[in-house]
């Protein structure tokens, strides 16, 4: 029987494996900008299923990978603003 | 607890924000900054030489929960070497950038890539390495497009986006490594490290990761283009530092952390892609045309020599053997970061005032522009890896301990990858001893190239000479007798 961790496990690896095939395979920076955020949802999703890991002894999730979660999310949210406004400028300097 | 450990992050840190807010005086904060981490690395560095390891608990917060800093000899000595280098690129970016405006877009980003870089050096968490390790991405991403040039922004997008997969498949192996273990500390993990599936797994996603960043062959393929467009300073740190921290990375994972659950056929891996990248990036420099290029193939040809030393470190048994080709390591690592920043620096010198840095035509750089050429040269003995520089006793104490532990292949690839780096460290010299108009020297370059003749010299000379300090500092309690000229 599937629990719903490893069903949450799974759905984050496909998630990950579908960003990363993308990343690798799209030609548009737009769309390689966002399989990467794809593929990092994966791998967030992964890590609050390890959160749920073991909590029939502990009652509570493990708080750390959800700490953990949140700086990920920050660190991905500049990643995406960094690369937006790098194609931004690489647009303009097509235009001149 | 030893609060002197969080200065060389606190204070660029300090000094990138002050910059930022106030840009007139962002020359004064960098310079600052940098001058005093590298005083501070520099004490560091003393108190290791002494006590072996610091540690410092940030916040009193004790590891598990909380987040340590540490420091041993290879991240000292790393630390020492990225301040100094750090110094000296800022200080000639002061001459590269004329207008103000560049140097006060320059400063923030600059002080805060130092600051990823250090918190990665000296940080104890697998975590806190992930995060330091975008930062530095993040930071190194925004200062390769500074030149502006469509070809550099073009660059940059590609090496964010590389790294951005590899630091997602670092945290990948982050997770299970913490799902398994229920730790990220690495001498905690250290302890409780077992051989089984999960964990070769998750070593594999953040080596795989690593790799990436570390630019070794076939995942070379961002750095030439990155590196060779970005302004000279941000090039020399670029090769210099950091491709070098994501190495650190692999070295740290491998022999401190996760060394019980490693087989000598994953090491032996390493080590051919090392050879591969040997080769083809030394002959990629032969061939490459324009100056900054050469550089960049160059540093792939680097990388891959420290990745030859991982299968000859792990089938060398512990004991003196392996400590004496674990300071030939990290001598090579330290060397390769000064001589390829001068080189670099050299190389933005002669592009600025030659308004070119094709290789054919730098004809008459050697009378226009001598102590450049001397630079070059002189970075060039380090690369190739002649006495007296740190690079010929380090090849030489690989070759020793290769031999010893059987594995021949090596020998070989060292040879040609040495007379590849002879081959296209004379052909610049060559084409800049030769006849040509070139341009006049300038004064005001003359500071740009006397921290250029700093790096080259400590990269040839200091620390070829000096080599004993470094195993004294790698290795606490080792003599270094048994490696001599």
């Amino acid at each position: 029987m599937l629990s719903a961790e490893i069903i949450y496990g799974l759905t984050g690896v496909g998630l990950f494996t579908l960003g990363l095939r993308a990343t690798l395979l799209q030609a548009s920076l737009l769309a390689r900008i966002l399989a990467i955020n794809v593929c990092g949802a994966g791998v967030f999703l992964m890590f609050v299923s390890i959160a749920y890991q073991g909590l029939a002894q502990m009652q509570v999730p493990d708080p750390v990978p959800h700490a953990l979660v949140l700086t990920g999310i920050v660190v991905a949210v500049s990643a995406t603003a960094l690369a937006l406004a790098l194609g931004r400028r690489l647009r303009e300097s097509k235009d001149e | 607890m030893n609060n002197l450990l969080a200065l060389p992050v606190v204070l660029p840190l300090l000094g990138s924000l002050l910059a930022l807010v106030w840009p007139r005086r962002a020359d004064w904060a960098g310079l600052g900054a940098s001058v005093a981490a590298f005083v501070a690395a520099g004490h560091i560095g003393a108190e290791v030489m002494r006590n072996a390891t610091l540690e410092l608990a940030v916040g009193g917060w004790a590891p598990g929960l909380g987040i340590a800093l540490r420091a041993d000899g290879l991240s000292a000595s790393l630390l020492l070497m990225s301040t100094l280098v750090a110094l000296a690129a800022g200080l000639y970016a002061t001459t590269y950038f004329a207008e103000a405006q560049k140097r006060a877009d320059f400063w923030p980003l600059w002080l805060l890539m130092i600051t990823a870089l250090h918190a990665l050096l000296l940080s104890g968490d697998l975590f806190n390495i992930y995060v330091t390790l975008e930062l530095l991405g993040l930071a190194a991403v925004a200062l390769a497009a500074l030149g502006g040039s469509r070809a550099a922004l073009q660059a940059a997008v590609r090496y964010l986006t590389v790294g951005l997969l590899g630091s997602l498949a670092f945290l990948t192996g982050v997770g299970l490594i913490y799902a398994g273990y229920g730790t990220l500390d690495m001498v905690m993990l250290a302890g409780r490290v077992d051989a089984e599936p999960a964990t070769w797994v998750a070593l594999a996603l953040m080596t795989a990761g690593l790799l990436i960043k570390s630019a070794l062959f076939p995942m070379h393929f961002w750095l030439p283009s990155a590196h060779a467009n970005a302004p000279a300073p941000v090039s020399a740190a670029l090769s210099a530092l950091v491709v070098k921290a994501a190495f650190y990375l692999v070295l740290r994972l491998w022999l401190d952390v996760f060394d019980v659950a490693l087989s000598q056929a994953s090491a032996g891996l390493l080590g051919l892609l090392g050879a591969s990248a040997v080769i083809w990036g030394s002959w990629q420099a032969y061939r490459a045309e324009r100056l900054k290029l050469l550089a960049a193939y160059s540093t792939v040809a680097q990388i891959g020599y420290l990745f030859l030393f991982i299968p000859v470190l792990l089938a060398t048994e512990p004991g003196e053997a392996r400590d004496l080709l674990f300071g030939a390591l990290v001598l090579f690592a330290l060397t390769h970061g000064f001589s390829k920043s001068a080189f670099f620096l050299g190389a933005g010198v002669i592009l600025h005032r030659a308004g070119h840095d094709r290789i054919a035509e730098l004809g008459g750089t050697s009378r226009a522009l001598p102590v450049t050429t001397f630079v070059l040269a002189l970075a060039g003995i380090a690369l190739i890896g002649l006495p007296p520089s740190g690079t010929f006793l380090a090849k030489w104490q690989l070759m020793t301990s290769a031999i010893a532990a059987g594995q021949w292949l090596w020998i070989p690839v060292i040879a040609i990858g040495t007379l590849l780096a002879g081959a296209y460290v004379f052909r610049v010299l060559g084409h800049a001893f030769g006849p040509g108009e070139g341009v006049g020297p300038s004064l005001a370059w003359a500071r740009a190239e006397l921290p250029a003749l700093l790096l080259a010299l400590v990269a040839t000379a200091v620390l070829g000479l000096g080599a004993a300090q470094v195993w004294t500092m790698v290795v606490p309690g080792s003599n270094a007798e048994g490696v001599s000229l």
